[in-house]
């Protein structure tokens, strides 16, 4: 019953009203009981995930606020067909390699310009408030997915570093372990992308409260392919700006370099905002194909989160600022 | 060459590349295409077709090499089995990929140059299909038709070029395919090179002064 309840209170991205935002007071509140029922919201999937083989099942609490409306991917999908250059260009070299990534122990330092900078440890990560949200992922080559993610507000971590008024954007960088990771290591024509990865958001789009610091999926701890051990999520923009097994969040008060912008300038640009109406130089953007489905569908504004995060963009020019 | 061993060899060529396709299908009914079926039967198929296409071209290279004769007896059969592969290609874009949405697709052909060329390696690969026959052959006259098949070389490279430019940064396939038609082209000119200087040497007047009047 209690799922069956949550699942008619189910909204899409593109009808979460402000006031269906929870207050963040109510959902401590709510958090508190959830706990109990948690395990039991999150049966239908786990058993899915856990049938792949040896997980760990992650605990978290159901934000109702933040669940899309349609069909969830897969589990096998969403951990067999990824984009991480790390492990390889291949969508199958994540899951195939995914094993030489150790991440214990792993650190994450937040520094730049805040007043108190600081070096996480993943444990201590793993204790901000878990929830589970179910968003979109749209990547930049026309095909999308539906993951129920586990994680916390990235704003709750930012907050925590005391950011300074010079303080204007947020730069992600991610681990350079060639050890680890076999794509980093130099191929025989030595072009692949510049290491490390680096991405990066506007501070306001950082705080935004869709953007998802990330340690988990389908109800177990994110897998080493999806970017183990924490990764960012942001729902609105193609799926390369959301980086992954992230060591070092910077503040910065200028736009961060961008490793897609800095391979292929005219390609990626800083925002790359999920938007239907500007073409990829070498396909268009106004269809995906939704993993496991036949037809495509139309490409929503801002993947579908445009009530929540147009407002961002108000006066920009979004060909120009792509 | 006996006929035992040519029918043996062309045997040899139908079962390899209809391998891929054969792997599609069985792959089909077992749900063994991965997360994005179409993307990846589309691959295969033009994977399957561009190497088909180039082992097409690699048969006059090991005759001249090796003093062979039967690749080109077999060169015909892998011209129309890459132009099948790419009109199965060209079918899975329109039929499955597309759902033939044709003012998309319209637009993608002209906006999208890794399209653009390789709609038009499609386009050019038709009239040499039609002329594959022995009659055709014959009705167009050796010379004319050799000359016509000469765009094989064009759609070689318009294949590799699609290929390329499809490709993200990062990915190093396409140029492995690049190397391999520079290197097939290059049999030739290299060839061709030395039966003019072969021919130039046996000329009346002979010698390094014909050479130098070329």
């Amino acid at each position: 019953m209690l799922i069956k309840r949550a699942a008619d209170r189910m909204l899409r991205g593109d009808d979460i009203a402000s006031r269906e935002i929870t207050d963040h007071g109510v959902y401590l509140n709510r958090r508190a009981f959830m706990t109990g029922v948690a395990a039991l919201a999150l049966a239908p999937w786990s058993r899915e995930a856990e049938a792949q083989g040896n997980l760990q099942p992650l605990p978290a609490t159901k934000n109702s606020a933040y669940q899309v409306q349609e069909a969830l991917t897969s589990y096998k999908s969403i951990t067999t067909y990824n984009n991480f250059y790390e492990f390889g260009t291949d969508k199958g070299d994540p899951a195939a390699y995914g094993a030489s990534l150790k991440t214990r122990p792993w650190t994450v330092k937040v520094d730049g310009l805040c007043a108190k900078p600081k070096t996480f440890d993943i444990e201590e990560l793993l204790k901000f408030p878990l929830e589970e949200r179910v968003y979109r992922l749209r990547c930049v080559e026309a095909w999308s997915m539906v993951i129920p993610w586990i994680g916390f507000p990235l704003s709750e971590l930012i907050k925590r570093v005391e950011p300074t008024g010079q303080a204007k954007y947020v730069e992600f960088t991610t681990l350079v372990n060639p050890e680890m990771f076999p794509g980093q290591k130099r191929g025989i024509f030595g072009f692949s992308l510049d290491w490390p990865y680096t991405e990066g958001l506007r501070l306001d789009e950082a705080m935004h409260p869709l953007t998802l610091m990330t340690v988990g999926l389908y109800g177990q701890v994110l897998p080493n392919q999806n970017g183990a051990p924490l990764r960012v999520v942001v729902p609105w923009k193609y799926g390369f700006k959301s980086g992954k097994s992230i060591v070092r969040i910077r503040l910065t008060s200028d736009e961060p370099k961008t490793s897609w912008n800095r391979a292929a300038p005219s390609e990626y640009g800083f925002y790359s905002n999920v938007n239907p109406d500007v073409s990829h130089p070498r396909w268009s953007q106004a269809t995906e194909r939704r993993i496991g489905e036949l037809k495509r569908r139309d490409t929503l504004m801002f993947n579908g989160y445009a009530d929540q995060v147009a407002s961002l963009y108000a006066g920009m020019d979004l060909k120009k600022f792509y | 060459m006996s006929s035992r061993v040519r029918i043996a060899l062309k045997a040899a060529i139908w079962i390899a590349s209809l391998w891929p396709l054969g792997t599609l299908v069985r792959g089909y009914f077992t749900d063994d295409l991965g997360a994005n079926p179409i993307d990846y039967i589309t691959r295969t198929l033009g994977l399957t077709a561009l190497v088909l296409l180039l082992s097409s071209l690699g048969m006059t290279p090991l005759r001249v090499l090796f003093r062979w004769s039967w690749p080109i007896q077999v060169r015909r059969l892998l011209g129309l089995l890459a132009f099948f592969y790419v009109c199965l290609h060209f079918a899975v874009w329109i039929g499955l990929d597309h759902f033939f949405a044709w003012r998309r697709m319209w637009e993608d052909i002209l906006k999208r140059p890794y399209i653009t060329v390789g709609v038009l390696a499609l386009v050019l690969l038709i009239p040499l299909a039609a002329t594959s026959t022995s009659g055709m052959i014959k009705r167009l006259g050796g010379a004319n038709w050799r000359l016509l098949h000469k765009l094989a070389y064009v759609i070689g490279g318009l294949g590799v070029l699609h290929f390329l430019w499809l490709a993200k940064k990062g990915r190093t396939t396409p140029y492995y395919y690049a190397i391999t038609l520079a290197v097939l082209l290059g049999v030739r000119l290299w060839e061709w090179l030395r039966k003019r200087a072969t021919v130039a040497s046996l000329a009346p007047r002979g010698g390094e002064g014909a050479r130098a009047r070329d």
